[in-house]
């Protein structure tokens, strides 16, 4: 079965690629044809979407998200996940280990890619644990893992730090087989013992046991030396203190490859809004300080971090309806992260829509090593690149109700708030998985 | 006041409002029937995740002494892990028809989300927070400290103050030292806001280890060193802190070690007859309870005239009647309570 008979030819008619003057793009075959000047004639064949206003971004690509399937399929599902991750304007997203199996067999990692791959939303990437269980003791089958089906190439044990330097070392050198990178989840383990929020003012008068920035710090700068060590690719997941931003910053100086993420929370959420106790806004590594806040948003704009990440972290609403030391870390993303980049970032001038474009598709897809072959991702707008797409009005304001998003949790940080940006349609390789804002409930069977 | 979640929600009038119906409630305690009819008919439940008999008792004391039904709601250990969920807990109460609900937890937060997440309608009193507050704790120590050092014109505020009633009064220019575990204390936290509202200058002494990352925002001075604390600021109380013995060993929660060991910590910041000598003649003495005798504090000082300790025990049950008088009952009945 070939898309072509299945998936019509769309002209997205007005869309200014990348926020540059406004083209018609045409998407058939998977591919991007044709560029022709705006609001050009249509042939009677041609699918036509309405792009006035809307500025046209590649697909974009999330290096951190958790699908919770298999496991915790009450709080996400990778149909509900990946569903979500469309309504975004995602078209692949990288899903993390810590499941229950843990993804650290090639079994598991197949499992989720396909179960991905048959729902069609998005490109799904399975992440690899590092170590078996998530337990930080004994290296996970990573060769294995890479050569399945799935094709890891991004290693993780987030949710938990790889504390152990030796075992660290290991596998920062272990993926060197495959050109593959170990995410570290940077937490110092002994300093953040039942650690509940950032360690600061805050914290001092709510009496929550604090999580310091320290303990971030402290892992990023020893393996951005060990990465050095052994020549070796690290990518640090979701860094939230000005210190850290401080060590990417000296590390990429001295030349050493390691790349570096932010979530969208970090870029503008602080450790003020844990005062109320509502566990909404419990999610590990903390909110930080407004300087925090203000050191990540530079740090994004001059290139030290290199991409935005969701974390996009579902939780049932047991699991957050409760006291906040009962309460699990984490919150949802997927389908507020690119309005919360064009609020703090490009409204203030401060990023591009090619910036944009950058830090939420072609760098994550770099990083994960997605951006070649019959699937690749991150792909510039031009003719003959896959027709992956998301067109986005940027005039739009809309309020966020997490009762009415796709995902299967309701633990979005922007209850209630407006945010600017709405997201009206992704396309995956041709095929429109989001159109006039609503997904496109996939039919049975079709693949891209 | 609908609830009681924190002493930094209370503004000096309300501080003030507080102790004087103390005061009174106090003073029908000396009464052969020291029985009020107030709360006749409402009920007050004492949820305690936590053990803490004293509070517990002096909660129940408080209620039965107004005439409330009192139910005690034992329920330790954590909520998610063993058992029913902190809501479905506050479901049953509001079922039962609580009209207040005492809550002890070791959550830090528990009470303010106890009261604010539309699950109960009754009026929710923090006794007690992990480490966050204690606020009738606070209370509770306050009404102590005006009872001797503002009625009986102590030396506060340069000895200006006259000795006579202190209804209405607040602690102003008064001198507090707080000392030890301040990192995990609810009291001390408790304490340094409403000493600060009620004008009185609080001082804590505790080893940097056990002082908090964020206190300097804090409305009050740190210090390191208790000999200089005692003999340069001359206190007009001394407030000891328990520490617990597990603090010392390196395996604890929030990693432990915070300090050598017990002997280390009593000889710098244990009070004992020789720092008891250091003190003014009108200094008194104070420990939230249960003390460890030999740690933070001697017998010599726990059992001098100056310790106030015992009368900080029954000031407790009477500073509990006011708060619960006053959100259950309100101004609009002090008349029927026969507190005029």
């Amino acid at each position: 079965m070939s898309e072509q008979t299945t998936t019509p030819t769309y002209v997205l008619r007005g869309a200014a690629p990348l926020g540059a003057d406004p083209v018609d793009l045409v998407l058939a075959g998977g591919v991007i044809t044709e560029v022709r000047a705006a609001n050009s004639p249509v042939a009677e064949d041609e699918t036509v979407v309405d792009a006035t206003g809307l500025v046209a971004l590649p697909g974009l690509v999330d290096l951190h998200t958790h699908l919770r399937e298999p496991g915790r399929e009450d709080a996400e599902t990778i149909v509900s996940g990946t569903r979500a991750a469309a309504v975004g304007g995602f078209t692949a997203v990288h899903a993390m280990a810590n499941t229950t199996p843990v993804a650290d067999t090639a079994g598991v990692v197949e499992q989720v890619w396909r179960i991905g791959r048959d729902a069609g939303w998005v490109d799904v990437h399975p992440v690899g644990a590092v170590s078996v269980g998530l337990e930080g003791t004994q290296l996970a089958e990573i060769g294995a893992m890479a050569a399945s089906a799935a094709r890891v190439r991004v290693f993780s044990d987030d949710g938990k730090c790889v504390w152990d330097p030796i075992l660290m070392r290991r596998a920062l050198e272990y993926v060197k087989a495959f050109d593959g990178v170990v995410a570290q989840h940077a937490q110092e383990p002994r300093l953040t013992e039942g650690a509940q929020m950032n360690e600061g003012v805050v914290s001092a008068e709510l009496g929550l046991a604090g999580w310091p920035a320290v303990a971030e710090e402290a892992i990023i700068a020893r393996d951005v030396l060990l990465a050095e060590h052994v020549g070796s690719r690290l990518h640090v997941c979701h860094l939230s203190t000005a210190g850290s931003v401080e060590i990417i910053r000296w590390a990429k100086g001295r030349g050493i490859d390691v790349t570096a993420e932010v979530t969208p929370h970090h870029l503008v959420l602080t450790d003020e809004l844990a005062r109320d106790y509502d566990p909404t806004f419990k999610v590990n590594p903390p909110l930080r300080t407004a300087a925090d806040v203000e050191a990540v948003r530079q740090g994004l704009a001059d290139g030290t971090i290199d991409i935005v990440a969701t974390d996009h972290a579902p939780h049932t609403r047991e699991d957050k309806d409760c006291e906040w030391a009962a309460a699990a870390f984490g919150m949802t993303g997927l389908e507020t992260a690119l309005s919360v980049v064009q609020q703090t970032m490009v409204d203030p001038g401060r990023m591009t829509w090619a910036d944009v474009a950058r830090v939420l598709s072609a760098a994550p897809a770099r990083i994960g090593r997605i951006d070649e072959g019959p699937t690749a991702q991150g792909r510039p707008l031009e003719v003959g690149e896959p027709a992956n797409v998301v067109l986005v009005d940027p005039a739009a304001r809309r309020v966020v109700d997490g009762r009415t998003q796709s995902t299967a949790s309701t633990n979005t940080p922007f209850h209630g708030r407006e945010l600017p940006g709405r997201v009206v349609a992704t396309f995956l390789r041709g095929r429109a998985t989001v159109l006039d804002g609503a997904p496109v409930e996939q039919v049975a069977g079709v693949r891209s | 006041m609908k609830h009681l979640l924190s002493t930094a929600d209370l503004s000096r009038a309300d501080a003030i409002r507080i102790l004087d119906t103390a005061a009174q409630m106090a003073a029908t305690q000396s009464r052969e029937i020291k029985k009020l009819p107030t709360l006749r008919g409402r009920t007050v439940v004492n949820l305690f995740f936590e053990d803490s008999t004293r509070t517990r008792i002096s909660f129940e004391t408080a209620a039965k002494r107004l005439s409330a039904d009192v139910i005690n709601f034992s329920a330790k250990g954590s909520s998610v892990s063993k058992g029913e969920s902190l809501k479905d807990t506050a479901l049953t109460l509001q079922a039962m028809g609580a009209d207040a609900v005492v809550i002890r937890h070791q959550a830090s937060g528990a009470p303010h989300t106890l009261a604010h997440a539309g699950w109960v309608d009754s009026a929710v009193v923090n006794a007690g927070d992990g480490m966050h507050q204690h606020p009738t704790q606070a209370l509770l120590d306050a009404f102590t400290m005006r009872r001797h050092l503002v009625a009986r014109g102590a030396a506060g505020a340069g000895g200006t103050r006259v000795a006579g009633d202190p209804t209405g009064q607040d602690l102003a220019g008064l001198k507090v030292a707080v000392v030890g575990d301040v990192l995990h204390s609810r009291v001390a936290r408790s304490n340094v806001h409403l000493l600060h509202t009620l004008g009185a200058h609080v001082t804590l002494v505790a080893p940097p280890t056990l002082v908090p990352v964020g206190v300097e925002t804090w409305p009050c001075d740190v210090s390191y060193h208790l000999d200089e604390v005692l003999a340069e600021t001359a206190p007009d109380a001394v407030m000891m802190l328990r520490v617990q013995r597990e603090r010392m060993s390196g395996s604890g929660a929030g990693g432990g070690a915070f300090f050598p060991n017990p002997l280390e910590y009593t000889r710098n910041y244990g009070l004992d007859g020789r720092r008891l000598a250091l003190l003014p003649d009108h200094t008194i003495v104070m420990h939230p309870g249960p003390m460890n005798r030999g740690l933070e504090i001697s017998a010599e000082a726990a059992d001098s005239p100056r310790a106030v300790i015992v009368e900080q025990v029954a000031n407790g049950v009477a500073v509990r009647m006011a708060v619960l008088y006053l959100l259950l009952a309100g101004e609009a009945s002090t008349e029927r309570a026969g507190l005029e």
